[in-house]
């Protein structure tokens, strides 16, 4: 506020300048509750981090220290690469391959009855149980980091989709049938933009699982990433090493989701100004 | 295709030069089967309904809940199938949905993701209409309607009049031949309603389109029709058609409901209608 007096000329701008702070801070409250509970929270964990054996846990301030190192090495960003590179070709497999696929077998029955089974054993069934034949047919590279993360982030964004596509109302399609729209023309102008917000739920969805799937199979394959840097840290009991990827692995889940979350405000706007859900302000 | 022009004078000459009706409603009935637990019953939607309507007429279907007359108008747009009976729209039979009927729905159903504009384009973008004549012809509807200064709005920063009128234009926006409303403005209030039932008789004057129209509220039928056909339940079928002997403009409602004609053609609908309540007991169901 001082920095807006300062700057200003007249006794009007002044005004208009605090008025400006005001509300700017005003706009932005929940991000500063946001930011309160992660102080308190990195707060209590120094206070009762730094009380315990090193070998069981670590704190803050110390995690900070060891970050700062692997930064200067290098090895950090060669391990952050090394799961994102196989973290991003898989969700976006899995996106290009299940929006289709959920669109499909909301829309028609058949398709449902086919292969809507396979779909729910799919994502009720922990994936982790097929990585061991992941990988005998994909080996112990690249690839099968990316099938891992294919098949955990594939099922929830099908679902979604699906979901959502029965949940389009069925008097927006009978608007479609009213004008004759085709088959095509009510699927791409009416379902598809319907179903957005379902597919962005899926997506946000497949992002926590992509993030899981990656770190699981390189605890399964051991080499490289984030999650190898996880087992050696653990296999050194070295503590603040080991939660040095954790955190960047929770800020990237953290990151990647709200990043989903403004796509979906980019793409359906008009969501907002329909769903109830959310209190009012 | 006569899309591109707002017709301002009513087609006075059919081809034939004769009188023949724009929609003719040959014997139609319509049974829906309903499965409730274990037992599977069947409903007789309609039985058995014939209707004629003149070009350039104004037609009210009214009846009490499960007369029919909603399944009618659906059956009319060719968004149902008529179990028995056929409907015939200008000279051609109707067995599906077509470009010369548009239908104004009961709660407007606009794509909430589309701007009013981009949801007038909807049935002109379908019918392959090209982009520049699209945005021409819709904002020509929209300006009809009255929405000129709300043409990039979403829908939900729209109040429900204006969204009916969106609906409207949507309608309009194909150049049908027959304008069907399934109860387009019975969530509306009291003021708003009168604001949308006198632009309908205005566009009505304009372009001269045979209208047909559900609506419970007899009052909107006496105003807006020129004939009344009231329905009755179980099985749905037509009770009796009131032709309204009120002529001339019927734009100023003001004066129209001061007159006797309007209270006693309203009065004999619903002592017709009030005599089948107490009558037999109609079923609670709505279609």
């Amino acid at each position: 506020m001082s920095i807006a007096s300062s700057t200003a000329t007249t006794a009007e701008t002044a005004e208009a300048g605090r008025g400006f702070w005001r509300r700017f801070l005003w706009n932005r409250r929940y991000t500063f509750v946001t930011i309160a509970s992660l102080v308190v929270l990195m707060l209590a964990w120094e206070f009762f981090g730094r009380r315990m054996d090193p070998i069981f846990a670590s704190y803050p301030t110390d995690i900070a220290k060891t970050f700062k190192a692997e930064v200067q090495d290098g090895t950090l960003q060669t391990a952050l690469f090394d799961s994102l590179k196989p973290l991003a070709l898989g969700y976006l497999i899995a996106a290009l391959g299940g929006i289709p696929l959920g669109l499909v077998l909301g829309r028609y029955r058949i398709v449902e009855a086919a292969f809507g089974v396979y779909i729910t054993a799919g994502y009720a069934m922990p994936m982790v149980a097929f990585i061991p034949l992941l990988i005998l047919w994909f080996g112990l590279g690249f690839s099968v980091k990316v099938a891992v993360v294919v098949v955990m982030t594939v099922f929830p964004i099908v679902i979604s989709t699906w979901a959502g596509v029965n949940s389009v109302p069925k008097s927006l399609v009978e608007v479609g049938k009213s004008f004759m729209a085709s088959e095509a023309a009510v699927m791409r102008k009416i379902i598809l933009p319907s179903t957005v917000p379902h597919i962005m739920t899926g997506l946000r969805l497949g992002i926590g699982r992509a993030v899981i799937g990656i770190v699981i199979a390189e605890f399964f394959t051991s080499i490289g990433g984030l999650g190898g840097l996880i087992i050696n840290a653990g296999q050194q009991f070295d503590t603040s090493a080991l939660f040095v990827p954790v955190v960047v692995l929770m800020a990237l889940g953290v990151g990647l989701t709200r990043g989903v979350g403004w796509l979906e405000s980019r793409v359906a706007p008009w969501y907002a100004g329909v769903s109830g859900g959310r209190d009012p302000e | 295709m006569t899309t591109s022009t707002l017709d301002s004078e009513p087609m006075t000459t059919p081809a034939d030069g004769g009188r023949r009706p724009r929609v003719v409603i040959d014997e139609v009935s319509k049974r829906f089967t309903i499965t409730e637990r274990k037992s599977t019953s069947t409903v007789q939607a309609l039985d058995r309904v014939s209707l004629e309507v003149e070009d350039g007429e104004i037609v009210a279907l009214t009846g009490l809940s499960g007369c029919g007359k909603t399944t009618l108008l659906r059956i009319i747009m060719g968004l149902e199938k008529a179990s028995s009976g056929t409907v015939t729209v200008g000279d051609k039979v109707v067995t599906g949905c077509g470009y010369d009927r548009g239908l104004v729905f009961q709660h407007a159903e606009l794509f909430p993701w589309r701007t009013a504009l981009q949801n007038v384009e909807f049935g002109l973008e379908v019918k392959g209409v090209p982009a520049d004549e699209r945005r021409r012809i819709a904002t020509e509807k929209l300006e009809l309607v009255g929405l000129g200064n709300a043409m990039d709005r979403r829908p939900d920063q729209l109040s429900g009049g204006m969204k009916q009128r969106v609906g409207l234009a949507r309608a309009l926006s194909i150049e049908p031949e027959v304008l069907l409303m399934d109860e387009p403005f019975g969530a509306l209030d009291a003021q708003t309603r009168e604001g949308l039932q006198m632009e309908v008789l205005r566009i009505h004057r304009e372009t001269g389109k045979t209208i047909v129209f559900v609506t419970h509220d007899l009052d909107e039928a006496v105003l807006l029709a020129d004939r009344v056909v009231l329905m009755a339940p179980n099985p749905g079928r037509v009770d009796t058609i009131f032709d309204i002997p009120i002529k001339g403009p019927r734009e100023d409602f003001f004066a129209i409901r001061g007159l006797d004609e309007f209270a006693h053609t309203r009065y004999a609908i619903w002592s017709r209608l009030m005599a089948g309540v107490h009558g037999d007991a109609p079923r609670e169901e709505e279609r």
